[in-house]
This record gives C-alpha cells, sequence and structure tokens, in this order.
C-alpha cells in the first residue's frame, strides 16, 4: 500500500485518465480547455476562480496546479489570498446561514 | 545588497560545476531526455545561419544584484570591455548585414567608454539599435540623469527588465527601492517620447518570471502591465518581452537553494516546444563577451561555452567560418524551447 492517498507526481498523470475511457477523457479536457480560455472573464481572472474552488473543494492537486498557474500569470499573493477569503467566507457563510433553521427549529418547538 | 556568487566564492562560480550539475542527476539517470536526444526526437539539428543580431557585453558590473540575473553581475564585478576590444567590435558591425545591434551587461551604462561607443555604432546606421538598461541606473548617479536625451539623440532602443507592475514582486527579484526606482526612470524616459503610443523612440519591457515557474502568456501579461501601469503611475511603454529563465548562475543557486531544480527541468522539459526550436536566437545571434570571445548566446558566454568556430574572437571574425557552425547546447537550452519559446526578444513561437 502506498504511503499516502496524494502523490504531488499523480498530478502530471492526469491526462492517463483517457487512457480507460478515451471518448470521455477526450470530451472532458476538450471542456477543461475551452472553459479556461478568455471569454467574458480573462484567463486571470478565470486562474483566480480556479484558485478559489480548489481550497473550497479541498483538492491538492488543484491547489498546486492553480498557485503556479497564478504566479506565471502575474497574479500576486495578495490576490490570492483575497480569493480564498472570498471562498472561506462563501464556506462559512454556508453554515452560518443553515444556523436561520436551527432557530425557526428552536422557536418552534421552545416554549 | 546581495553579493555575486563570485564575491561569495559559490561552487556555481565555477562554470564548470554548472555544467556538471546541468549534465548529471536527472539527466544522467535517463529519468529526462537530454536537449540533444530531445531535439534529434524532434528531427532538429541546430547551426547558425546568416548573422542577424550583435549581441555585445560591455561588461558585468551593474549597480543592483538581482537575485536571477544569469550574468552573475553586480557591484562587485570589474570585467569591462576595453575601447580597444569596442572599435574591433565597430569594424565588425561596418562589414556586417547584421539588423540589430543589441548592448547588454551589466549596466552596460558603467562602462566607461559606453557613449563613445553608441556615438560610433550609431552612425553605422544600422536598423535596430538595442541599449538593454536596468533602468535604475538613470538615477544612480548625476552623470547618468541625461540617459534618456543621450539615448533619444541616437535614436536608440531601450529594452528594461520589470519583472512586475507592483513593488514586492519586483523589490524581491531586483533589490530593495529598485521598483520605485525604475518607476522614476520609466517616467523620466515617456517625458522625452520613450514608449508613447505615436512615437519611433522605442521603449520596450523584459519580464521575468520572479520564482521558479515559467512566463505565462505574452501578449495577456502585455496587456496586464499596460493597464496597471498607466492605471498607476501613468507610464507607457510598447512591447513586453517575456522571457524564461534559464537555469544557470544565480538562478540555478536559487532552484537548488529553495530544491525547485528538479521540478523546474521537468516543467521546462515538459514544456518543450518543437516550433520554438526553429525560431530559437543562437542560430541568428552572435554575442561576444567583454574581453571580445565569441558565443552562441549570452547564456553560453556565461557559461563558458564558446563558438564552436575556429573565429573564436571578434578580432578574428568571419562570416564564412561562422555560419553554419554547430550551436554549443546543454540542458540549459531547454529555457529558449519551453512553451512559446524565449529569446532576448521575448517568445518565438
Amino acid at each position: 500500500m502506498q504511503k499516502t492517498y496524494y502523490d504531488p507526481a499523480d498530478l502530471k498523470k492526469f491526462g492517463k485518465i483517457s487512457e480507460w475511457n478515451e471518448e470521455l477523457g477526450a470530451k472532458f479536457f476538450d471542456y477543461y480547455g475551452k472553459v479556461f480560455e478568455e471569454g467574458a472573464l480573462t484567463e486571470r481572472e478565470k486562474s483566480l476562480i480556479a484558485l478559489a474552488v480548489s481550497h473550497t473543494i479541498q483538492c491538492p492537486y488543484c491547489i498546486d496546479a492553480y498557485t503556479g498557474d497564478g504566479l506565471q500569470r502575474g497574479i500576486t499573493k495578495e490576490e490570492m489570498m483575497e480569493a480564498l477569503h472570498v471562498a472561506a467566507a462563501i464556506r462559512g457563510g454556508a453554515s452560518l446561514v443553515h444556523g436561520v433553521q436551527m432557530m425557526n427549529k428552536v422557536n418552534k418547538l421552545d416554549q | 545588497m546581495l553579493k555575486s556568487l563570485h564575491k561569495r566564492k559559490s561552487d556555481l562560480a565555477n562554470t564548470k560545476r554548472q555544467l556538471e550539475i546541468l549534465s548529471n542527476g536527472i539527466f544522467k539517470s535517463g529519468d529526462l531526455p537530454t536537449f540533444k536526444e530531445k531535439i534529434s526526437e524532434s528531427g532538429h539539428n541546430l547551426k547558425a545561419k546568416k548573422l542577424e543580431i550583435l549581441q555585445i557585453n560591455v561588461g558585468y558590473m551593474c549597480n543592483q544584484t538581482c537575485s536571477h540575473c544569469h550574468v552573475d553581475a553586480g557591484p562587485d564585478r570589474k570585467e569591462i570591455m576595453t575601447k580597444e576590444t569596442m572599435q574591433q567590435c565597430l569594424d565588425v558591425i561596418k562589414n556586417t548585414e547584421a539588423h540589430t545591434l543589441d548592448l547588454t551587461g551589466g549596466a552596460p551604462e558603467m562602462n566607461p567608454h559606453f557613449r563613445w561607443f553608441v556615438e560610433e555604432a550609431s552612425k553605422v546606421g544600422i536598423k535596430d539599435f538595442i541599449v538593454r538598461s536596468n533602468l535604475t541606473i538613470m538615477l544612480a548617479n548625476k552623470k547618468y540623469h541625461d540617459l534618456p536625451e543621450f539615448f533619444k539623440k541616437h535614436n536608440v532602443h531601450v529594452v528594461s527588465s520589470m519583472p512586475h507592475w507592483t513593488q514586492g514582486k519586483t523589490d524581491k527579484q531586483r533589490g530593495d527601492g529598485v521598483f520605485n526606482k525604475s518607476i522614476e526612470a520609466l517616467k523620466m524616459l515617456n517625458a522625452v517620447g520613450y514608449g508613447m503610443p505615436d512615437s519611433n523612440l522605442r521603449l520596450d519591457l523584459v519580464y521575468n518570471p520572479s520564482g521558479a515557474f515559467l512566463p505565462a502568456n505574452q501578449a495577456a501579461m502585455e496587456k496586464d502591465f499596460k493597464k496597471a501601469l498607466l492605471d498607476e503611475f501613468g507610464i507607457q511603454f510598447h512591447n513586453l518581452f517575456a522571457i524564461t529563465n534559464l537555469p544557470i548562475s544565480r538562478f540555478l543557486d536559487f532552484l537548488i537553494a529553495s530544491e525547485n531544480y528538479e521540478d523546474y527541468m521537468y516543467s521546462l522539459v515538459e514544456a518543450y516546444n518543437p516550433a520554438a526550436v526553429a525560431n530559437v536566437m543562437c542560430t541568428n545571434t552572435l554575442s561576444v563577451s567583454w574581453d571580445g570571445y565569441l558565443y552562441d548566446c549570452d547564456f553560453n558566454q556565461m557559461l563558458e561555452l564558446p563558438v564552436n568556430s575556429k573565429a573564436k574572437h571578434i578580432s578574428d571574425y568571419n562570416e564564412a567560418l561562422l555560419e553554419g557552425r554547430d550551436i554549443v547546447i546543454s540542458q540549459h537550452c531547454y529555457g529558449c524551447t519551453a512553451g512559446a519559446g524565449s529569446s532576448c526578444q521575448g517568445t518565438v513561437a
């Protein structure tokens, strides 16, 4: 059994996913490439969104990939950290907003 | 201020040591193909074509000690081109059809014969006359304050390094206070007409990544640089050249010290682009060192890898002997073929 569940070297093997299903793999990577092309949003903006989402889904491969991608694009560490706080705020807010449900229940049940 | 590898008596001040590192380890074990193997796979064989760009390094002395410098330049470097060698360069410039003359250093302006050389070279009527200025030299001493006017008078094309539009990233790579001085110098250049949209006074910036990563798309970076410098400081320039850091000298020292060397070499090899090989600068460039010796590029000069030709010195310059020579290569050459490629004029593919 391998020592850790995540191996940084596996990120480089991502493309090999297609080997076991070429059609779906190709469709996925075509889609993936298209998503990150400049459109209404710049490639730089998309990179920051990807970095924030990477942290939300806690994907170590994605965090490595989009930290490097951000540095290449000249994104500063201040911009990266602000993007992360947006992700953290939404994630924290998502827990906290359920507090309304808790309050509703308490108000209904409590005498 | 950071000291040069030479001053620190670092192992890497010895170019043989650098070449050993680049040839052993992951390349010797076969984990990665050597550059020679890689270009053979894609059917390439690098040979010099007709000379188009003559790049002259007029000395390694510099007022800055940038952390990524491939020259290992700094105030403690004393290698300076003599007037006699400059005259030998001028004799060659007059007799070649090269369209570009490219002066570099160090800070070329610190050579005591710099102004004489620019005045003489500008009379030859070369199409594109580049001086690679680090910007801060213009503020380093009163005697340099008129450089923008001097450049303008001789229609020099100014190419300057600027790793980022923020102070933090720039000062980290180029030294404390460099960002603010660079901004001031760019304003001085703009004030005499350099970099303005319709101006013939060319001002281009060079972007080197400030760490162990490759540059992103040159056009996208240029857009970001232009917006940030104009919005924040009212500065304009023409083009941005994105240049990959080659794993030699102080950048190699950083890669090894930060344990990024192997990953960086993997990144360069993975990003190998056969389309970039066809246009690498070494095939149409000749690099002259401060003491007049000839190299295929400035990087080979810093690794002390001379041209593979009987004509080894500018005083022996012979077009027939130099054209068609085999380019001298090692693993650092992957830096020029990664992604969109890299040269002193930016991307090549």
